[in-house]
């Protein structure tokens, strides 16, 4: 590591073999619980990528680890080669959809306010001249990627669900991160809706060529879509392709009892045995 | 009605009150905390009427209260609404008892406290209005420093927290400017009324457009006609001001509802 003062302005040589997540015998605790411990694991570039396991297992809490936010406890996390830290312009992120109240603005207000939001300052629709032009660009250049540029216009407490989780994926988009950490875009959406959001996710990636954690708590609509399955429980993580992780023994042990895995017309049933 | 120095102060201090109302009230709606600006103001009461007893002008003590019940809320926050709710609930008439602890020793009271309940902006003195204005001032720079992360952490707090904004300090400056313009619009409104600036104004500003940044500039608008109109219809009917500018501020967001209403009247007719 060479410390000079440039360090900030000229990100480090991360070079092609940067992989976008790594995890090196990394333990994450929360509040004194353990949701991983000793975690190894290495997501490749433009992998998707999906995220399972039981709920209250830690998804949410691996992928803010991976934001920086919640602090890694023993051994690393690294994103395309650095350490974690919060602010990485790498990372796109898509929160839990909350039904907490809508505000009463547009959808192009709502992205436009995440855009550079983190500077101090004023609001960016409030600037003038080329700024304001280059900043319209941005909002319109992600709002055409989700395809809801016929929503920019529209108010967000009369959106639908799924379009309002739209918008949240555009404002995932801002900056050109290369890697997207969706959390549970899913929930909340009937099967229709999810291929939806789940072809339109994978036509993303591969158009950007950008590596996608996408945690869900069905597999089934990622089937055929996602390189890998990551699973999580029990503070142990297992990442590899489906047929591999998702087998009986392996699901056992990170749900901790015992599991059955059935496979049926294309479909993966996981039943815990009770 | 401008012949009359008391007029022109009551409408410079207005004015002023009245343009950071709007301005900071707008945020305060939009991130759903004017019930906190409710009980600051509340706080404040307490905090002037301690001023009185202690023979100090009562801004101070609205300032020293207000700021720091802000700074206590914003430090010790983020707990669930229904928890923030009771917190808000018991301090408030926590403040309030205490304010009329205050009152019953000052003995002179009575009239004292209307106009720390409802407002005096006819009494305001030139040394008054210059505090306004300065204090007044300082939060619209802080405002324009603080509205961009302001406005993402309020809209996209977990995204925002991920993309590197400073949560806590945000919402904490955020409440220490509501509690400065508590204590400004307690001048005009009384601690009672302050809803009647503050919140009327934004809340219909936000029913009218769907843009923050027209949304901000309505809100101020609104409230300067709201505050102005008040203070003119009281002068010609001689009623109280703050009485007609709740008034007006219940009557522009009733107005503001109305097309609304109608709107999806008829949408659910089409359906």
């Amino acid at each position: 590591m060479t410390g000079t003062c440039c360090d900030a302005t000229v990100p480090a040589p991360a070079g092609p073999a940067a992989p976008p997540v790594r995890l090196d015998r990394a333990t994450i605790r929360i509040g004194g619980r353990t949701i991983l411990s000793d975690a190894s694991l290495t997501v490749s570039e433009g992998a998707f990528v999906g995220v399972l396991g039981p709920n209250g297992a830690g998804k949410t809490s691996l992928m803010r680890a991976i934001l920086g936010i919640v602090p890694v406890a023993a051994g690393h996390i690294s994103v395309f080669g650095r350490p974690v830290g919060r602010g990485n312009h790498d990372i796109g992120y898509m929160p839990q959809f909350h039904g907490r109240v809508v505000p009463r603005l547009d959808g192009r207000s709502f992205i436009a306010a995440a855009l550079h939001g983190e500077r101090w300052g004023l609001p960016c629709d409030w600037r003038w001249g080329r700024h304001r032009r280059h900043d319209a660009a941005e909002v319109d250049r992600v709002l055409a990627l989700v395809r809801a540029t016929h929503l920019a216009e529209r108010p967000i407490h009369q959106l639908s669900g799924g379009e309002r989780q739209r918008l949240l994926l555009a404002q995932a988009l801002l900056g050109r991160p290369r890697l997207l950490l969706l959390d549970e875009p899913l929930a909340s959406l009937d099967p229709h809706r999810q291929r939806e959001v789940v072809a339109l996710v994978n036509d993303i990636r591969r158009q950007l060529g950008i590596a996608v954690l996408f945690s869900t708590h069905d597999l089934n609509p990622l089937l055929g879509v996602m390189d890998e399955v990551l699973y999580v429980g029990r503070g142990a993580a297992r990442l590899g392709p489906v047929d591999e992780v998702a087998t009986g023994p392996v699901l056992s042990a990170l749900y901790g009892t015992p599991v059955e895995v059935i496979r049926a017309g294309g479909r993966i049933f996981v039943v815990a045995d009770t | 009605m401008f012949a009359f120095e008391f007029m022109r102060h009551a409408f410079a201090a207005t004015g002023i009150v009245a343009v950071l109302s709007g301005l900071v009230g707008y945020f305060m709606v939009l991130r759903g905390e004017s019930f906190a600006g409710h009980a600051l103001s509340h706080v404040g009461f307490a905090g002037a009427t301690g001023a009185l007893l202690l023979g100090v002008p009562p801004l101070w003590g609205l300032l020293v209260l207000t700021v720091a019940a802000g700074l206590a809320m914003g430090l010790g926050g983020r707990g669930t609404t229904q928890g923030r709710d009771v917190a808000i609930g018991l301090v408030l008439s926590c403040t309030l008892g205490f304010g009329l602890l205050f009152l019953h020793f000052l003995t002179t009271s009575a009239t004292r406290a209307t106009a720390l309940l409802f407002g005096n902006v006819l009494g305001v003195d030139r040394a008054m209005l210059g505090w306004l204005a300065l204090f007044g001032a300082a939060c619209g720079a802080a405002m324009a420093v603080l509205s961009r992360p302001l406005l993402f952490a309020s809209l996209q707090p977990e995204a925002a927290e991920a993309r590197g904004v400073p949560m806590r300090a945000v919402s904490t400056a955020f409440l220490a400017i509501v509690a400065v313009a508590t204590a400004e619009c307690v001048q005009v409104t009384g601690v009672l009324l302050v809803f009647a600036l503050m919140v009327g104004p934004a809340a219909t500003a936000q029913r009218l457009t769907a843009s923050p940044g027209r949304g901000v500039v309505l809100s101020i608008v609104l409230a300067v006609a709201e505050g102005w109109g008040g203070l003119a219809l009281s002068w010609w009917t001689d009623c109280p001001t703050s009485f007609w500018i709740s008034a007006l501020s219940t009557l522009s967001y009733l107005l503001a509802c109305l097309p609304g209403v109608r709107r999806r009247l008829k949408t659910r007719a089409a359906a």
